[in-house]
Order: structure tokens, then sequence, then C-alpha cells
């Protein structure tokens, strides 16, 4: 079966194993969405990979967006002109489409207009843990919040519905767990499509100068008080009665965590769990506190259920005790799971929780951090800085680093990484750097990232005459995040043939004259560009170009063609040029038993880029063939 | 009735393809399961974990000292996450180590694998060389379906072989059966000894 295709199928009642990110692109399907958008970001990257595979076949249009402000303003568009349109992206996705976010809630939708966040609570591969669910109250946005892969396909098909029912864009909260957790999901029906839509002029409504701008607000309060009806009355809010006093509010994630502890642990308590959470269902919050004798309240990250609880209680003098994150007993960092819930619970309502975790005898064991994969291009570009600037005798150079796997080069022994804010800062921080201080700055951006948010900062520093080495590292992909296209390539988000962009020709068109073009694996060549970069003055830009190694193996890998290399033992002097400078994740230092440490190469790992045998001065590697 | 399965690897090992192939097997035999995975950040040499509860559970995390069974697809990393385990769960460790860039940079070493082994005591723990019946069968990268059959013969794994042969049929195209069922077939016996 080609990829996906089970997503596709029109067999209500079917039930598959999905990724939650797969089944929230089976809801789509199901609201007849026709019309998405986005820019990769873990965890929500997996939705686009679907959309790229089945999109065509499924009769939609998908694009991934240079970035998420882009997707934003596309899928607006879309909505505006009649159609359904979904819009997605990583929880700092939503920072860089804020602008246009907040604006589409005063202009407003015509076709449901559905925005997917991301959020990542406990950072698994993120720069930060913002909880964008104040971005619902921020914009006056409404807001749902799925639990499970079988809710991310049902809300998203009620979250259009909501959208189309309040001409306003739906903020679709999800967290990693959710993302990626796989469950059984059923399918509905499919839905149907639109086709191509029709925008009808209407500047008043869709133009918010000033004097359309001051009634659009008032009008979008309006538009919330109809959605609070709504949420209070949503079959996405409800109530599981088991008697006893206590009750407990929760929402997202954190409701899976309280259904099994209360289980386990045969707590008695009532659960309101919220699906639709902004706007605040005030009455049936209301009604629900004022019906036990204890509420606790369990979210992630930010105290925003207990907070708005709390203002409803004080509003309505209920005075029932309240627990939360505000009172100490639940953490506002990181992610939950059943024991942060069970210690919590058992705290609160003095229970004693038995401990049954297994405690092994200790030893001492090497951390395992992410690092670049065997046959990285990055790995040799930023050995060959790291070497160019030794034989330079460059001590203090600022590296200002991006957002992608390249960032790992922040490890020994590159450390090729100072300073990071987000998506496309490596170029604007480091404009900053070569005029706030007199060291050398080199800034590494990859492809993609370049083309998301890096332009404008290049523009920045050829108009501001900056100083510094910018290196673009061109792996041919969006690779962190699974492989996606951008407009480098000469294909779309629909896997179709498409025009692209030519880096070079676009670092020149800006006026940059010290450009040069280099292949990472030339380890010599890579060496000589950074060493003339960085005794040029004024700017100067590296592309170093070469396929991301996962896209290279896989290609070997269905030709049936495989190689690796070997250290002949013979030759090698255990000098640790491969091991301790290039540091190559397959290869290994082994005590044998004759007591001395030799290195070696893990067959399972190399991937036969060959760099270690190009840079050992002793000709000591050698390539084996397998298949 | 619930079973708490912890798959426990290294980047490009196939830990999230083997624990997904469980995870159908389980749709096929008609109980509920869940799973959580992560992805990102670099894609071979980290850790990778996926938690997995078979029976009627919502979490798709499993919690400290509710796995019954982990699978650990390299020594060290089965190591890591013994505190979700229970004493008398069952380890099932794949013995050939990868060693990370860390050890081999000079921090911490990598310990001798019989101490990390003897360090489950209390649990049962069951030890194959995983990588070294791949490598033999023709292809390294079949590992992970070794590590499978070996957990389908555990006693207490809740699902039945042919349940976890017809999703492994499912994930890979017709040409690669006979491999993968054979991987199957030798983790299975790899055990039964």
């Amino acid at each position: 079966m080609p990829k996906y295709e089970n997503i596709l199928a029109d067999e209500p009642g079917r039930k598959e194993f999905l990724l939650g990110n797969e089944a929230v692109v089976r809801g789509a399907l199901e609201a007849g969405v026709d019309f998405a958008s986005t820019y990769p970001g873990t965890p929500s990257s997996e939705i686009g990979n679907v959309l790229f595979y089945i999109s065509k076949k499924a009769g939609l249009y998908f694009e991934f967006s240079t970035n998420e402000k882009v997707a934003m303003e596309t899928s607006a568009a879309a909505s505006a002109s009649g159609l359904r349109a979904l819009v997605f992206f990583k929880h700092v996705g939503l920072n860089v489409a804020a602008d246009a976010f907040m604006s589409t809630a005063y202009v407003g939708t015509n076709g449901g207009l559905v925005v997917l966040t991301a959020d990542d609570p406990s950072m698994h591969s993120s720069q930060n843990e913002q909880d964008n669910r104040l971005y619902s109250m921020l914009a006056n946005i409404p807001m749902v919040e799925p639990s499970s892969p079988q809710e991310m396909k049902d809300f998203m098909k009620e979250a259009f519905e909501l959208s189309e029912k309040l001409k306003l864009p739906v903020l679709f909260r999800t967290t990693t767990r959710v993302n990626h957790a796989r469950g059984i999901v059923e399918y509905g029906e499919l839905g149907k499509k639109r086709g191509k839509g029709y925008f009808e002029k209407d500047p008043n409504r869709y133009v918010p100068v000033p004097e359309n701008a001051r009634r659009m607000h008032r009008e979008l309060l309006e538009k919330m008080e109809k959605a609070k009806e709504l949420a209070n009355s949503s079959p996405l809010n409800r109530i599981e009665l088991h008697g006893g006093k206590i009750g407990i509010i929760t929402s997202g994630v954190s409701y899976n965590y309280v259904a099994d502890v209360v289980k386990s642990l045969g707590i008695n308590a009532n659960i309101l769990k919220l699906g639709f959470t902004h706007p605040f269902p005030d009455a049936l919050v209301k009604e629900f506190i004022s019906s036990v004798d204890k509420v606790i309240v369990v979210e992630e990250l930010e105290p925003y259920l207990e907070e708005n609880t709390r203002v409803l209680a004080q509003l309505h003098n209920i005075n029932v005790p309240i627990y939360g994150k505000l009172d100490g007993y639940f953490p506002r960092a990181y992610e939950y799971n059943v024991d942060v819930v069970k210690t919590a619970l058992g705290k609160i309502l003095d229970l004693k929780i038995s401990d049954n975790s297994y405690r092994a005898k200790e030893i001492e064991l090497p951390s395992r951090p992410p690092v670049l994969c065997p046959g990285c291009p990055h790995r040799a570009t930023y050995y060959a800085a790291m070497m160019a600037l030794r034989q330079l005798k460059i001590k203090d150079a600022i590296i200002t680093t991006d957002i992608g796997c390249y960032t790992l080069g922040i490890q020994k022994p590159y450390e090729m990484a100072d300073y990071l804010l987000c998506m496309g800062s490596s170029i604007g921080a480091a404009v900053g750097f070569s005029k706030a201080t007199d060291q050398k700055v080199i800034g590494f951006v990859g492809d993609s990232t370049f083309f998301h948010a890096a332009i404008p900062g290049l523009i920045d520093a050829y108009h501001n005459n900056a100083d510094l080495v910018y290196v673009i590292l061109d792996n041919r992909t969006t690779a962190m995040t699974g492989h996606q296209p951008h407009p480098g390539l000469p294909m779309n988000g629909m896997g179709e043939k498409a025009p692209y962009v030519d880096i070079e020709k676009l670092v020149r068109g800006i006026g940059i004259d010290w450009v040069r073009t280099v292949d990472p694996y030339n380890v010599q060549e890579t060496i000589n560009a950074f060493k003339d970069a960085l005794r040029h003055e004024g700017i100067s830009v590296i592309i170093a170009k070469r396929e991301c190694a996962l896209l290279w193996d896989a290609r070997r890998r269905k030709q049936n063609e495989w190689w690796v290399y070997e250290i002949n033992q013979d030759k090698c002097t255990q000098c640790g040029l491969c091991s301790d400078w290039l540091a190559c994740a397959a290869i290994f230092k082994k005590v044998d038993e004759d007591g001395k440490e030799r290195v070696y190469i893990n067959d399972a790992l190399c991937d036969g880029c060959g760099v270690c045998a190009t840079i050992c001065p002793f000709n000591a590697i050698e390539k084996k063939v397998i298949r | 009735m619930k079973t708490g399965i912890v798959f426990a690897g290294v980047g490009g090992q196939g830990v999230l393809t083997a624990s997904s192939i469980i995870g159908v097997a389980a749709l096929k035999a008609g109980v509920n399961v869940t799973m959580s995975e992560v992805h990102g950040m670099a894609q071979r040499g980290g850790i990778v974990v996926t938690e997995m509860n078979i029976g009627d559970v919502h979490s798709t995390l499993v919690g400290d000292g509710e796995a019954d069974i982990i699978v650990g697809f390299e020594p060290v990393e089965a190591y890591r996450v013994l505190h979700k385990a229970h004493p008398g769960s069952s380890v099932v460790v794949n013995t050939e180590p990868i060693v990370p860039i860390t050890a081999s940079l000079g921090k911490a070493k990598y310990p001798d694998v019989n101490e990390v082994l003897s360090a489950m005591e209390g649990l049962n723990v069951y030890t194959l060389e995983a990588t070294e019946i791949a490598r033999k069968l023709g292809n390294v990268i079949t590992m992970n379906i070794v590590m499978l059959g070996a957990l389908t013969a555990l006693p207490e794994f809740p699902l039945d072989r042919e349940h976890v042969i017809a999703a492994i049929k499912d994930k890979f195209p017709p040409r690669h059966h006979e491999i993968n069922i054979k991987a199957f077939e030798l983790g299975e016996q790899a055990i039964k000894k």
C-alpha cells in the first residue's frame, strides 16, 4: 500500500493504529478540508508529511510555506474565499505567525479556518515550552484541546463547524504527547470538498484600516460572547460522574493521567473533562464547582484553567477550596505523567502512594546525547571550521547558530554554537556581535531556515556593512523535521515539479560579492574556504552544499548498494584525528584483550561517507563493500 | 488487565518501527493499545524510547514501576529505563553495545556488558545477540525484528505470535517478508533456548 493510503480509506467504522498527527489529517478530511499550509516543526511535522503524500489524491491544495507567517496568510485567504483551510505549526511557529493570526480574529473568516499549534512541554525538540493557550486569550480566538488520537480526529471536524458558526478562526491546541501518541482511531465518513472558492469583495469587512478595525474589535467581542454560549453546551466538554465530593477539572493530555490515576488509586472523584476551553465555559464550571467540596485543577504548564476557575469562584462567591499550581501542588514546568499526577493528588487528598519501581544497582554510565548522524555533511563543515580557526589561531570567534540538526554543533569537540534565539537569529545576532565587538563572527544557518527567516537579516548585514562570515549549510532538505522540501528544491508540497530558488544567485542578488559554494566532503577545500573568508574584511558567505546523509543512505539501500569503512589496524597509529576531532558517531574506542585501546568503526552505524578516510594522515581507513 | 512495555535503544536501530508493529498487532487482536514516541533532533545515535500500554489505559506513557516488560535494543539503554520496571519484570536485552561518542571522547567509560546485566538482579533477564543474529542472516537492519521475536516468546507477552507476524507483513513490502519472518523466528528461538 502506498504510504499513508490508509488515511484516505472511504470506510466509516474502520479502525487504524494511528499517530495523533495522522489522525488529525483524517479528521480534516472528514471535515472536507480544501486547503492546508504549514512550515514543518516538531511535534507537528508528520501532519505535513502525511499531506505531502496524500493531498493530490485527496483533491486538496497543500503547501510547505516559506515560514509560518506565510502559511497563516495563505490559509486565511483560502478561508476568506469560502474554502475550509487548515494551517498548522509547532508552538513557536505561532510566534512567527502571530501578526497575521491576531488580525484574522478581526477580519474573521468565511470558510472554516483551523489553526493547529503543537506545543512541546518538556522541550523534547524546542527552545522553550510556552503554553499557546494564552494566545487564544490574547487574540480572542476560540480554542479546543484534544486528549488522544481519536479526539485529534473528532475535534478537527468540530473545530471546522465551530469556525463557520462563529466566522472566527479556531485554535486547535495540541501537545507532544498527543501529537506523538499512537492509539486506535475509528473512522467516520469522508467530508465533501468545495473545489475552488470565490472571493466576494468587501473591503469594509476584510481591510482593517483604523476606522474598520475599531468596529471589528467590538464585533469580535460580540462573537466571543456567542462562542461562550457554545462552549457551555459543547459536547467536547463533559462530566464523568463517579460519585463523591471531589471534583477534578482537566483538559488535553492531562485528562489521560487523571483518568488512569483516579482508577488505579480508587479515588472517588468526578471529572470535568474540558475540550472546548476558550472562551472558558463559565456556566458549566460554575455548576461543577458548586457540586463538590474540593476542586483540583490538573493541566500542564500555565494555570489557564485554574486562574479562570478561581476568578469564577470569586465572581460568584463560591467558597470551595481549589487546588492547582498557584498553591504549589502541581508543577508549572515540564510535561506531566501518571507519576506527577499521582504525587500531587496524594498530597492534596492525603493518600499514601506506594512506589513499586525497580531500583537497579548503580553503575556509572556514559551519556548518549543526540549527535549528528554518521555521514552528516555538517560534521565535515564543522570539522573544517574548527581546523581553519585553529590554523589561523583565532580563539574567541563568536559562533551564532540557528534552528536545525546543526545546532548539535554545540557539542565537543566542535563547540560551534555560542548564541541562539530562534529561527533565523543566526544572522541578525551575527550583525549585532560584529558591530558590538571586535571579535570574529561566524554564523551558521541551514538551507530551509535560511529561506524561512534569514534573508531579511542577510540584507541587513549587507546594507550595514557587517564584518562576518555566514555559512549556509545546504543539505538539500528540511532535515530535522523529517525531510520536507523547501523553496531551494525543484519539488513542492504536493510532490509536483516546482521552480526553485538558487541560494548562491539569491545571495549575489543582494549585492554580496564574496560567495563560495563548497562540498564539505572535500574537507581541504572547505578548510581553505573558511580561512579565506575569515581573512576577508566585510561580509563573506560560504554555501556548504551536500545532501543530507539520510537521504543518500536511503537511496543506496533501495539500490541495494552498501559499503562501509573500516580501520586497518596495521596502518593505524591511534592518533585520534578521526575519533577525537572528526568525532563521527560510528567511530569508537575499545580496549582489546591485549589491554591496548584501539579505534574501531561500528559497521551498523557507518554510512560510508568516507570523510574519516580523507582526513586520515596514514591512509589507515579503508572502504569495504558489503553489497 | 494491562501490560506496560518500554522499548529502549539508539536512533537507527528501528525502535519506532518495532514498537508500532506491536501496536498494530494489538489492534489486530482487538485489544486497546496506547503508545508514545519521541521524534525530532538527530535521527541516528541518540537515545530512543517508546512506551506502550496494552489494555484498558488512557495514558500513552508508562509510569515508574509500571513496565512489565523492557525491550532493550542496547544494554546500557535497557539499564537506563529500569526505573520503569518493577521487581519481577522481564527484560529482553540485545547484548551488543553501541558505544556513544561521549565514551570515545574520554568521559565516562562504557561499562562491561556483564556488569550491566548483573545490575539487573531481581528481574527476569533474557539476553540474545540480536545484532549478530541479524548480521548472520544477511542484514543487520533486521535486528529490531529479531528483538520482536524474543519479545513475543516471553511468557507474559499478552498477544499471539500470529498477530505479530501479520503486523510485520503489513509493515514491509512482500519482497522483505521472508527475511523478516526468519529474523522473528530466530529471535523467538534465542529466547526459548
